[in-house]
């Protein structure tokens, strides 16, 4: 090191008012120095205060009979919800609903955003109209996209039936209130509403694929199926997997999309968990037990995320 | 080379069809809006109006309180935005420049905070708020924002961060500039063009917000847009396709025109956070 290199880094820490600015070697006990502290406290509070208190609050309001509008105070009442909830056949049926709509969503999700992302990234005219065009759901209230979608399946005035009747296929259906088709077609929204998001972060993960080692396997005669398979896939996998596991906490815990098409109807036959707790919480007033509902759902997704993670990162390794 | 060729064709083709499936809703939307009641109870609905008409934005404006909407929907909205980069700016700062305990846990909660569950924040919120007198109140609305649109908004700026180089802070602080005004004069405006894209980014997610604005707001006039625009679906479910889609498609053009500015930064932030942490 050079005394000049030295003299700098002398002149930095004593800048920066204490030690630890070197990326926290030689910090001690301290976890960061008094500057950063006063950087970091005005979003720190907020995210205390605001997410990290409210979701302990809301585990611990797990174990309680809280209610809203009692008089009486809340007590403490073990784990009496969840021994309710595991008796709760109306609830399982909305979890199963809502484990058939994640997987349902996220699986298609995922193969039409990669074959969508694998065409923008090859040189074609209009890419640039069809990358801005490819977004636009992004950008819509998901609101929007439930009364968009709506229009589109309405029985009388609607796109699709009217297309139906056009191409003598029989006179369509009420899509959104039949017993068979309520599922089918909102996962049908959900995949539409969720594919910009998947494409562009699959894009972002294709840039990152060499460019050099694809044109070499084209050199050497594999096809464009062996090309994606060998060079394309392992680089493009660590964002596959984390984009197809974000997608499916979120499409598990989607909420605005089926209240607006169906509001969990007919029958119940799209009420997803997020729906029951809803309703549980703020319909009925039963907080206790819709927090209960919360932890369950945290917890098996979380199994199922971990397994699901741990599977395919085992299978890389044997590939 | 005819392979080739025919591979090309096939592309365009795959290509189109994704156009398709992507924009047609939205236009429909559009025609639907500018139908006459008597095109939309025909049994034989058509793509362009035979008859436009403005006469669903008139009757959509009359229904229900749009305007009370829109302006708190931009409040909300603009508040939240302008909070979260503010707090989070400082924040990612330090996230991408010192590795520390802190740091890790702050990435830690960026990426847990995705898996919650709504519900599970919501009614300790919602209990909190209230004992806070912040219940059907925008200000109280605007804080849940500002901590919802934190993980993304910090994961996109420390991306940001991460690209100004160290040697332009160092410099400065050889020639005495302490660790704010080094922040303030030197990294702030490299920055600029990433905190404008995150605030962008975090004005359309509380823009197009709905669940926490369902719970938290309950008299009308406080409500926000997406909240507004589902009491146009009645109890039954039937509603009154017109004014619906007029309200709908004048609730979407903000977020769809603030998405164009920052479409291009929205990739690029995805793509320095993911490549870079």
């Amino acid at each position: 090191m050079t005394s000049a290199t030295v003299r700098k880094r002398s002149v930095k820490r004593a800048a920066r008012g204490a030690p630890g600015g070197d990326g926290g070697r030689g910090a001690g006990v301290r976890l960061v120095d008094h500057g950063a502290w006063f950087l970091v406290l005005p979003a720190l509070i907020p995210i205390l205060v605001l997410s990290v208190g409210p979701l302990l609050y809301g585990i611990a309001l797990a174990f309680t009979d809280s209610q809203s509008g009692r008089t009486e105070p809340t007590q403490w009442i073990g784990t009496l919800n969840f021994q309710d909830l595991l008796h709760d056949t109306l609830f399982w049926d909305s979890f199963r609903i809502g484990l058939l709509w994640a997987v349902g969503v996220t699986v298609p999700q995922f193969l039409l955003a990669l074959g969508l992302a694998l065409l923008l990234s090859e040189n074609l005219r209009f890419r640039w109209l069809a990358r801005s065009l490819a977004i636009i759901p992004w950008a819509m209230p998901e609101v929007v996209v439930g009364i968009m979608w709506r229009l589109v399946y309405n029985p009388d005035a609607g796109i699709l039936n009217e297309t139906i009747r056009d191409l003598g296929l029989g006179d369509g259906r009420d899509w959104l209130s039949g017993l068979a088709t309520a599922l089918p077609a909102v996962i049908v929204v959900g995949v539409w509403a969720g594919m910009p998001q998947t494409t562009v972060a699959l894009l972002a993960g294709l840039q990152n694929t060499p460019r050099e080692l694809h044109e070499a396997a084209a050199m050497d005669g594999a096809g464009a199926w062996r090309r994606f398979r060998t060079v394309t896939w392992p680089a493009l996998k660590p964002v596959a997997l984390a984009i197809t596991a974000l997608n499916f906490i979120w499409n598990f815990n989607s909420f605005a999309l089926v209240y607006v098409l169906t509001n969990g109807g007919p029958g119940g036959r799209t009420r997803l968990p997020m729906l029951f707790a809803y309703e549980e919480a703020f319909r009925y007033g039963q907080f206790g037990y819709a927090a209960a509902m919360g932890c369950v759902m945290v917890a098996v997704i979380s199994v199922i995320l971990a397994l699901h993670l741990v599977g395919r990162l085992r299978g890389g390794e044997d590939a | 080379m005819r392979t080739r060729k025919s591979a090309r064709a096939g592309q365009y083709l795959a290509l189109l069809a994704y156009l398709v499936f992507l924009a047609f809703p939205f236009l429909w939307l559009i025609s639907t809006a500018f139908k006459p009641p008597r095109e939309l109870g025909s049994l034989h609905p058509t793509w362009i109006p035979k008859d436009p008409t403005l006469a669903n934005f008139r009757q959509a404006f009359d229904e229900q309180p749009l305007l009370d909407a829109a302006l708190n929907s931009l409040t909300a909205a603009v508040g939240a935005a302008v909070i979260a980069v503010l707090i989070a700016t400082p924040m990612a700062y330090v996230m991408a420049r010192h590795r520390t305990r802190l740091a890790r846990a702050a990435t830690g909660w960026v990426v847990v905070s995705q898996a919650f569950p709504f519900v599970l924040v919501i009614i300790p919120l919602f209990l909190v708020l209230k004992n806070l007198r912040l219940i059907n109140s925008v200000p109280g609305l605007i804080m849940v924002y500002v901590v919802w649109a934190l993980p993304f908004a910090l994961w996109m700026l420390v991306g940001y961060v991460r690209a100004v180089p160290t040697e332009l802070e160092e410099a400065a602080a050889v020639d005495g500039a302490g660790r704010l005004r080094t922040l303030v004069s030197i990294t702030a405006p490299l920055l600029a063009p990433g905190i404008v894209a995150t605030a962008l980014f975090a004005f359309i997610s509380a823009w197009n917000e709905f669940f926490f604005a369902l719970v938290l707001l309950k008299t009308p006039e406080k409500q926000t847009l997406p909240v507004v625009l589902t009491h146009f679906i009645g109890a039954e479910g039937v509603a009154d396709l017109g004014p619906l889609a007029a309200a709908a498609f004048l609730a979407t053009l903000p977020s769809l025109v603030v998405f164009a500015v920052i479409q291009k930064r929205i990739t690029g932030g995805m793509l320095a956070g993911a490549v870079k942490s």
